[in-house]
């Protein structure tokens, strides 16, 4: 399991864990679950597209995912989700589909580009993977700050000056760049599982922001590591893994959340109002 | 047109600093003419409130104030400088905030994120920052939810710890919109007396909007009584008045004094001036010309 | 001669393959239209999309048992439908994140059955069939399955039409008239299952959407009416579909030739332009009347 060629994907697994682990955090607390599936289509159809033309799929993902980002933040519609946006990102899922078909890797590369593929991380990913860990995490030391008050309070947030579409603009292009390295891994159907399950598992048991981030890189940690371990010993592709472990660690984290509920009856807030 | 009602007896104190000035503010939204002419002032330590009945233009002008509102006309200063993009010097707590309770925060937590939330980078624990925090806490009755999560708390917990966070960055002047809105009178007069202790420990100004007048009755050291787009501000005493109320709405109003407490009434009206939530009487349906408003 | 030739490839009216993809894609969209109708009306086009994701289980699982990918899609749609409700799945915030991390695990799941049918049943290309589709690969014995699933949806709504609508509109008066407004719900999911299953097998599981709400908002964008919606919503969808169909013929002689661009991609880019241009035709008439807004989901 340690061989050679498994440790570069031990280590850009670790690397992708550690980063989509924290960044998670934030996607879960804002509610992002929009971006969360505009963003991995168009850096299917970036990466098909950089494969069709040859160059490295690792920056076609990078690319089109930032490309996403920007769009959705300056059409302001988060959390929004209307027709011509939706119809764009299945536009962009088949576009995709058309440029691995007239690549000659068809069936292979979809596969792998939807669900991932371990195997095919080379050692000349380590490098451009460890440096978008690096910005994402340098991005999101930055924003800590405003981005923690805007998604708690956004109307105080903007009263203290933070702005809206800057704070998001910079958010988006964090879940981008990690989203864009987790993909080989992972694939784009379940990036966001990975992003999603492990920080709403450990909300639910930790209360404090700190402590909630590290909790939550353990568990994306030991997802992570688990299903590239398991998919080694059966064969059975990482995305399953990653799928079924997320899941599972979710529903663990609500369990302890009910359990924390029950022992302290939980007080409604004063007005909801939806995001 | 705006009323400045002078005391007699002011001008044998010395004028205190101007926390607030607003001269001449007029907004338009949607294409209606809002806020007209708008002027007042808070001075340090002043306890203000901001009377008018919903859809008046209370929500208008305290964003006019914080800058998220676009004014037609006029200008806002705070401490005496034209207002700046962050507000250093005010401390807001908004009427309408959603917690989701599964959010990993603590009260203490949020407080100390008051201290310079706004900006870039993150904060590393320092025993200051825990004693300014835990002090915050106590001032305003929330230490025993320090360790809660904010999520969990009820809409008065969470009021509490909104002030806390507002305040602990040293504004000037607090600004609290409609924090009263959904509470009941005892409620509101437990929050109110919260707000004026808190401020007079901390030397801090407070403008508070309300549609009730009564529950600030007591700490209040000047209103500002907004209706149809204009102001009338001074003291209570001098503002609210049958004489002084009748000029700025319009037509004719009466004011009574019941048991310490004061009901705003309007007879018959040439002009609506909306709806009072202590009565239950709706301008679009009730004849116009037979009911009696409750109007404050 | 030859212009016409350019626009329809010799071969193509004779081909049995373009006859069935002709036959299965009209059949999908004059279902999807209607569906499609009520989905928007009910802002329920969430519960399309994670049809879509649960569809791409059921059809990768369905070649592990030997059966074509529609009784796949058929079934755990069906299934995923009936625990929805049972569920009630309705608050938003909580939704949004559960149904994100279970939908994420069924996908994983549709990994491990893609991974299977590839190396225990030696079928090949299963994934681009199931997840986007190949509408000119349809077997002769799907075809009769396909109408008569269509015909089931076609009789579901013809029983809870005209009930949904007024719930759609008006869901106290609705209870108030003594319709039974859960079960005429259930019903209604019923029937999208097996929309998004026919509309599945047309242009693939995770495009699925396109065609089901795509022409709906199209039709909504021009006309508020229900009944008049529902008909332009066929409409446009079998007219995408056909267009589809005829161009994706066409591309064998594209580059790189003997190959063919995928199906789906024409019907979803078609789908797009025609939403396009509704919008369009809409806005220019916005003076005389106020378009209808559409929040799906």
């Amino acid at each position: 399991m340690f061989s050679s060629f498994m440790v570069n994907a031990w280590i850009v697994g670790t690397i992708v864990a550690v980063v989509a682990g924290a960044v998670g955090f934030f996607v879960v607390a804002r509610g992002s679950s929009f971006a969360a599936h505009a963003l991995p289509n168009g850096s299917f159809a970036g990466a098909a597209g950089a494969a069709l033309i040859g160059i490295d799929t690792l920056i076609g993902l990078a690319v089109c995912s930032v490309l996403g980002a920007v769009s959705i933040a300056l059409l302001g519609r988060r959390g929004r989700h209307d027709v011509a946006t939706a119809l764009v990102l299945v536009l962009m899922l088949a576009l995709g589909s058309l440029f691995l078909s007239l690549s000659s890797q068809y069936a292979p590369a979809v596969y792998s580009l939807l669900f991932g593929e371990i195997l095919g991380i080379g050692s000349g990913e380590l490098a451009p993977t460890a440096g978008l860990a690096a910005a994402s995490l340098l991005g999101l030391a930055l924003l800590y700050r405003p981005l923690l008050l805007s998604s708690v309070l956004p109307e105080v947030a903007r009263a203290r000056g933070i702005g809206d579409v800057a704070i998001e603009l910079g958010f988006l292009i964090v879940v981008a760049l990690t989203a864009a390295m987790t993909i080989p891994v992972v694939g784009t159907l379940l990036v966001f599982t990975v992003m999603i399950g492990a920080p709403a598992a450990a909300r639910s048991v930790v209360s404090r922001p700190a402590h909630a981030i590290a909790l939550s890189v353990a568990i994306a940690l030991a997802t992570v590591w688990g299903a590239i371990a398991l998919s080694y010993d059966t064969n059975y592709p990482v995305g399953f893994y990653v799928g079924t472990i997320s899941a599972g660690c979710y529903l663990l984290g609500r369990l302890a959340g009910a359990r924390r509920g029950s022992a302290r009856a939980p007080r409604a807030a004063a007005t909801a109002l939806e995001t | 047109m705006s009323i400045e009602i002078e005391h007699p007896d002011r001008s044998a104190v010395p004028p205190r600093e101007e926390v607030l000035a607003v001269r001449g503010v007029s907004a338009r939204l949607g294409g209606r003419q809002v806020l007209s002419d708008i002027d007042f002032s808070i001075s340090a330590g002043e306890f203000t409130g901001l009377i008018g009945s919903n859809g008046a233009g209370k929500t208008t002008l305290l964003r006019v104030i914080l800058g998220s509102a676009a004014r037609s006309a006029g200008s806002v200063l705070v401490g005496g400088a034209p207002r700046s993009r962050r507000n250093p010097l005010i401390g807001y707590v908004p009427q309408k905030f959603a917690l989701d309770p599964d959010l990993p925060l603590r009260a203490r937590d949020l407080v100390s994120l008051g201290i310079d939330g706004q900006r870039l980078g993150f904060s590393l624990p320092s025993t200051a920052r825990r004693r300014a925090v835990q002090e915050m806490l106590d001032a305003v009755g929330a230490a025993e939810l320090a360790d809660a999560r904010v999520g969990e708390l009820s809409g008065g917990e969470q009021q509490r710890v909104l002030i806390g966070h507002a305040l602990i960055s040293r504004p000037r002047l607090l600004l609290l919109d409609e924090p009263l809105a959904n509470l009941d009178l005892r409620s509101a007069g437990e929050v109110v007396s919260l707000v004026a202790r808190v401020a007079r420990e901390q030397r801090v100004a407070v403008l508070i909007s309300a549609h009730e007048i009564n529950p600030l009755l007591p700490v209040m050291d000047r209103v500002v009584y907004l209706a149809g787009g204009r102001a009338v501000h001074g003291r209570a005493e001098d503002v609210v008045r049958g004489d002084v109320l009748s000029r700025l709405y319009g037509h004719h109003v009466d004011v009574l004094r019941v048991h310490g407490r004061v009901l705003v009434v309007a007879g018959v009206g040439d002009e609506r001036t909306g709806t009072h939530a202590a009565s239950d009487c709706d301008p679009k349906t009730s004849p116009p010309t037979q009911s009696v408003e409750v109007l404050g | 001669m030859t212009v016409l030739h350019h626009i329809v490839e010799p071969g193509f009216f004779g081909s049995a393959p373009v006859h069935r993809a002709l036959l299965v894609g009209t059949i999908a969209a004059l279902v999807a239209g209607p569906l499609g109708v009520f989905t928007v009306l009910r802002g329920q086009s969430f519960a399309g999309e994670a049809l879509g994701d649960i569809g791409t289980t059921g059809g990768s699982g369905a070649y592990l048992v030997g059966v074509g990918p529609l009784w796949g899609f058929l079934v755990f749609n069906v299934a995923a439908v009936t625990v929805m409700e049972l569920i009630g799945v309705q608050r938003r915030r909580g939704r949004d994140l559960a149904t994100g991390v279970v939908l994420g695990s069924g996908l994983g799941l549709a990994a491990l059955f893609l991974y299977l049918d590839a190396t225990h049943q030696s079928t090949t290309g299963t994934t681009v069939t199931v997840l986007f589709g190949s509408l000119f690969s349809v077997s002769a014995t799907t075809v009769p399955i396909a109408i008569g699933v269509a015909a089931a949806v076609l009789a579901l709504l013809l029983v809870v039409g005209r009930p949904l609508l007024l719930a759609c509109t008006n869901a106290e008066l609705a209870s108030a008239r003594g319709i039974p407004v859960r079960l005429v719900g259930y019903v209604y999911l019923l029937a999208l299952s097996l929309a998004v299953a026919l509309c599945a097998l047309t242009i693939g599981s995770i495009l699925s959407t396109a065609l089901l709400v795509g022409p709906a908002a199209s039709a909504l964008r021009v006309s508020s009416r229900p009944g008049p919606a529902i008909a332009a919503a066929a409409v446009l969808g079998v007219a995408a579909t056909w267009v589809g169909v005829l161009l994706a013929y066409d591309s064998y002689a594209w580059p790189p030739h003997g190959q063919g661009w995928p199906l789906s991609f024409f019907v979803v880019s078609l789908v797009l332009v025609i939403y396009l241009a509704c919008g369009a035709v809409s806005h220019v008439a916005r003076g005389r009347r106020a378009a209808p807004t559409l929040v799906a989901g």
